[in-house]
């Protein structure tokens, strides 16, 4: 029951997106171990990528989904992430890419120090949750070869 | 582990931002607009901010406040006295040792001059008198010369390269290093204050250069500065000084 009761909390936490929990040691330039113990769903991840108020990956990249119009070209094309990165380096450059490249425009989507002039309704939130920063791992990792929209 | 570490970040480090746009690069962002939406804000007569100027031209002849006084008692024809006004805002205001913008500058005339009450922000009243003293510079290169602006031209410099919000961007990311790429369906303008106040398809109405750096600051999930605010005002000092010599177009249209 207490069992229950702590994991019925985790999940809670997690989706509210509240502040970053203790995150999962980094090597190099990769956070091997994933946010929440368990594999993320590859359906829910493309999803949340092509989501424009809640993943806003599409704004700044393209990738393959044929039926999104207007995909941005701020960044790379994601086609054939999983064969340019392993998943733990796709993992890091979700959770805080400017671990990385300080320089770089991506946001950090599970982060919430550091940042100026948080918007009231996402201050002390991170951009995803973790579950679906694991959702959008898998997805990602499922983008292997060079798939045309 | 020092060595490979550095390894790394030398393979991931991408070339330093570009910094300021040269300003022989600078141009209007009406360029990039469709040439549906150019004829339509070339076209007096299809530019949904005409009326905007209509307004403004008829409230010029009102008297207004304790002095009973108008725009035009003072100033006499608006074409002729306000004619490069707008292209020399935000200015400095020797009067009170601040820098107002077009806005601040309408209002200050309403208090102090006619004993009126000030105009609200966004009110069709003070769009109106601002797009029609704007008009008066169309096709005027904007001046920034003024060397008592410099203390507000480096403060809005300084807002305008700060990371902020929830997304950790700055204005300069996009404005400076990104121009003309596509965020998603828009293409990302160089961003220069030259044809405000302006109509905004997305607004469906008109609206000033201050209601565009609060949408914009929303989008980044960032807490926007009051309306009227220095910070403001600075950041359109700054663009003004970044988008000088470029020709004044008030009224615009934007998508």
């Amino acid at each position: 029951m207490l069992r229950l009761i702590l994991a019925l909390g985790a999940v809670l936490l997690g989706m509210a997106g509240a502040g970053a929990q203790t995150l999962p040691p980094i090597l190099n330039d990769a956070m091997p171990a994933s946010l929440t113990g368990a594999p993320g769903d590859v359906a829910r991840g493309r999803a949340i990528v092509a989501n424009r108020q809640v993943g806003l990956c599409l704004l700044c990249h393209s990738g393959p989904f044929p039926e999104e119009r207007f995909q941005g070209d701020l960044a790379p094309d994601l086609n054939g992430a999983a064969d340019r990165y392993s998943q733990g380096q796709l993992r890091l450059r979700i959770v805080d890419p400017s671990r990385i490249n300080a320089q770089t425009i991506m946001p950090a989507y599970y982060k919430t120090e550091g940042l100026n002039r948080v918007l009231g309704p996402f201050a002390g939130k991170t951009i995803l949750n973790a579950e679906q920063v694991e959702d959008v791992v898998a997805f990602l990792m499922s983008l292997r070869g060079e798939k045309t929209p | 582990m020092m060595r490979l570490r550095a390894l790394v970040m030398a393979t991931l480090a991408v070339p330093a931002l570009a910094g300021e746009i040269p300003l022989a690069e600078r141009r209007s962002d009406t360029l990039t607009m469709s040439s549906e939406l150019r004829a339509m804000q070339a076209d007096d007569a299809a530019n949904p901010a005409s009326f905007s100027v209509l307004d403004g031209e008829a409230l010029w002849r009102v008297r207004a406040g304790a002095s009973g006084k108008s725009c035009a008692d003072c100033h006499g024809d608006g074409a002729q006295s306000m004619r490069g006004v707008a292209a020399r805002y935000p200015a400095f205001d020797s009067a009170s040792g601040r820098v107002l913008d077009l806005e601040a500058k309408i209002n200050q005339c309403r208090t102090e001059r006619q004993g009126s009450a000030a105009l609200p922000m966004e009110s069709r009243d003070l769009l109106g008198l601002a797009t029609y003293v704007g008009r008066q510079s169309r096709g005027l290169p904007i001046v920034s010369d003024d060397p008592r602006l410099a203390p507000a031209i480096d403060r809005g410099r300084a807002l305008f390269t700060a990371r902020q919000g929830q997304l950790n961007l700055s204005c300069a990311i996009c404005h400076d290093d990104h121009w003309g790429r596509k965020l998603g369906a828009a293409t990302v303008p160089q961003a220069h204050p030259t044809a405000y106040p302006l109509y905004r398809l997305e607004w469906q109405s008109v609206g000033s250069l201050q209601r565009r750096l609060r949408n914009c600051m929303v989008g980044m999930r960032a807490e926007p500065y009051p309306m009227g605010s220095d910070e403001f005002i600075a950041i359109e000092t700054y663009l003004m000084s970044r988008g000088r010599g470029l020709a004044m177009e008030t009224p615009g249209v934007r998508p």
